[in-house]
């Protein structure tokens, strides 16, 4: 039977709509939404804020009930949340009374159950090392600053090995210096992984910089997806080589173009 | 610390207090790094006062952090200037204090008798402690004449019943405060065995809030008196002997009339921070799949501390005020009848000892509302929001 077209799609969004019922009626935020990622794929979603994309990345994780429609990873449907998708959130949500490693090992936990104490730890060592966190293992979330504790997130949701990486935002709160810095240590880790991530921004250079991909979502309510552009740049990509490439300037005006009409 | 006391007012009264989010709102700034692989510098090395300053810090005893830097001569100018503010300013309020005292006492009369001055009340705890002193060695005089007694006896007849008879001596005014303070810890522990439980569950569960959320309501206002007589029916019905498990009935009658009194704030205040802990942790631990006791043990148990123990922080100051009330009105041993029994005294003594036993009581609330900060800076992650 080879009448199924070979699909490498791993992420499958099929007439996906949310609905929220408020006193004056239903509120559509999104409605017939339909995107497939492939396996490996950076895509970021652009757009307004308020259209929707950060209910489209919560209802992935499974965290937010979907209205009609389906989701499905690997063919199968998502119904609640769970480590197969790790999620960065956009404050970094460290539970500050653990430590930076407590934070990580409680998610390399319960993904390892059966792993020995020394290779969970060694699994949660590595990605915080990886994130530039080798000497603050011990420290406290609560007294690492807002860049390093988002550091821990990534840290957190690289270490779960999910099959899926969703980034709500994850540098919205940040100054800039902070963000180039995490986007560019979030980029070398993805670069060993090559984890399917799906990034929510309303950043043109952020998302130009990261991704395969560009999804851009048409403001709400009825958000829909209006329009996608493909970035063919080389990778491992550099901040400042990106910036200089003849096509960036071609890439980031499409971009704007959308944003502002 | 003039403030704390203020904040301790709007606490009481507001019930729940907004404790600011668990994350930092620190400015993020890291050093600028070009790669990952970079160590993030670590801090330089504090010196020795620094972590001496830190540990009076956490024990409650931050003002002397300025007496600290001077000593060290860490810019003395400021120093100076803070010490003035932090210990000279509240030392100017309280001689102002004494003096308007001392010249109220000297113009104010009444056929209740004259309000004391200052100096009468330094005499009168002085001459409370003396009383405990020689009370002591009363005590001790009549327990070595009854072991010689004895010991006599003995020699006479070796099959001779011999019995040390209970010393039974007033008590003094410091037995009294050692009384209310087991009655008082009696009280809060019982408090916080039966509203830290019912909180979490109530924080857990919506419908258990809205079940038990009216009750509540309607016993949190009920006034101490009403509890206290409640409990004097119940146990005197439930107990018969005058000694229960070692414990004097009336002692019982106290501790559980305060535990009544003073559990609200900790079962309103667990609740609340049990149900309202933030979102995003939640949704950490649904990602995760944290199965239900790893949930509330891990995530939201430890979110919702600081809010745990500022209900703990209000229930204990409202034990200690209800209970001398209670021990006035029911007789019960403590500071509360030691007050009472001068008051019916009416000798020319009473007034200054009444006023001794007041800023004895306030000394010990004030006390204990710090032991309660410095626990709860030891065991919640915010340490530098609670005043």
């Amino acid at each position: 039977m080879n009448l199924a077209p070979p699909h490498t799609s791993m992420l499958e969004m099929h007439e996906l709509s949310k609905v929220y019922p408020t006193p004056k009626g239903p509120y559509v935020v999104l409605e017939g939404l339909n995107l497939s990622i492939q396996e490996g794929e950076f895509i970021s979603i652009i757009g307004h804020s308020g259209c929707g994309k950060s209910t489209l990345l919560s209802m992935v994780a499974g965290l937010n009930p979907i209205t009609k429609g389906t989701i499905a990873l690997h063919g199968k449907k998502i119904k609640r949340p769970g480590p197969d998708r790790g999620v960065v959130f956009q404050s970094p949500s460290l539970f500050p009374w653990m430590t930076a490693l407590e934070n990580v090992m409680l998610g390399v936990k319960q993904v390892f159950p059966h792993g020995s104490k020394k290779e969970k730890t060694d699994i949660a060592k590595y990605y915080l090392a990886r994130v530039g966190l080798g000497d603050a293992f011990h420290k406290k979330a609560a007294d690492l600053s807002q860049g390093m504790q988002q550091r821990v997130g990534i840290a957190r949701a690289f270490a779960l090995k999910p099959k899926i990486l969703l980034l709500d935002e994850p540098f919205g709160m940040l100054d800039s210096l902070t963000r180039n810095e995490l986007q560019q240590v979030l980029l070398e880790v993805w670069n060993n992984e090559r984890i399917t991530a799906i990034m929510v921004t309303h950043d043109v250079d952020e998302a130009i910089f990261l991704s395969d991909r560009v999804i851009m979502m048409t403001s709400g309510p009825y958000a829909k997806i209006g329009d996608e552009l493909n970035i063919h740049l080389d990778r491992p990509r550099q901040k400042l080589a990106v910036m200089d490439h003849p096509d960036y300037y071609t890439l980031r005006a499409h971009l704007i173009n959308f944003l502002e009409h | 610390m003039n403030s704390n006391l203020n904040k301790i007012e709007e606490e009481t009264t507001t019930e729940v207090i907004s404790v600011s989010e668990p994350t930092p709102s620190k400015t993020a700034k890291s050093p600028v790094k070009q790669s990952a692989q970079n160590h993030v510098p670590q801090a330089p090395k504090k010196p020795t006062y620094e972590r001496v300053i830190k540990l009076l810090k956490m024990v409650g005893l931050g003002f002397l952090e300025s007496l600290i830097r001077l000593i060290v001569g860490d810019d003395p100018k400021r120093q100076l200037k803070r010490i003035w503010l932090g210990v000279g300013v509240p030392l100017i309020a309280f001689i102002v204090f004494v003096v308007a005292w001392q010249i109220t006492a000297s113009t104010l009369k009444s056929d209740l008798g004259k309000i004391p001055s200052p100096s009468e009340v330094w005499g009168q705890s002085e001459v409370l402690w003396k009383d405990h002193v020689n009370e002591r060695k009363k005590e001790k005089a009549f327990f070595e004449r009854v072991e010689k007694r004895n010991a006599k006896l003995l020699a006479r007849n070796p099959q001779a019943k011999v019995r040390t008879p209970a010393y039974t001596g007033k008590p003094t005014f410091i037995d009294q405060i050692i009384t209310s303070l087991k009655t008082v810890f009696a009280g809060f522990l019982l408090a916080s065995f039966i509203a830290l439980p019912i909180g979490i569950f109530m924080g857990l569960s919506k419908t258990l809030r809205i079940a038990i959320n009216p009750l509540v309501q309607i016993f949190k206002p009920v006034s101490p008196v009403v509890w206290l007589l409640l409990v004097t029916m119940f146990v005197s019905a439930l107990i018969s002997q005058n000694i229960f498990l070692g414990m004097p009935k009336a002692f019982i009658i106290s501790f559980i009339s305060v535990a009544l009194c003073s559990m609200w704030p900790t079962l309103v205040n667990t609740s609340v921070g049990v149900s309202s802990v933030d979102k995003d942790f939640i949704n950490v631990a649904r990602v995760l799949r944290l199965n239900t006791w790893n949930k509330i043990v891990k995530v939201v148990l430890p979110a919702s501390l600081p809010l745990v123990f500022t209900g703990l922080r209000i229930s204990l100051s409202i034990a200690w005020m209800v209970l001398i009330a209670i021990e006035l009105l029911a007789q019960n041993p403590g500071l509360g009848k030691f007050v009472w029994d001068e008051f019916q005294n009416g000798s020319t003594d009473s007034n200054a000892k009444i006023i001794v036993a007041l800023f004895v009581i306030g000394s010990i609330g004030f006390a204990l509302d710090r032991i309660m900060v410095v626990i709860q800076k030891m065991v919640t992650f915010n340490k530098n929001d609670i005043a």
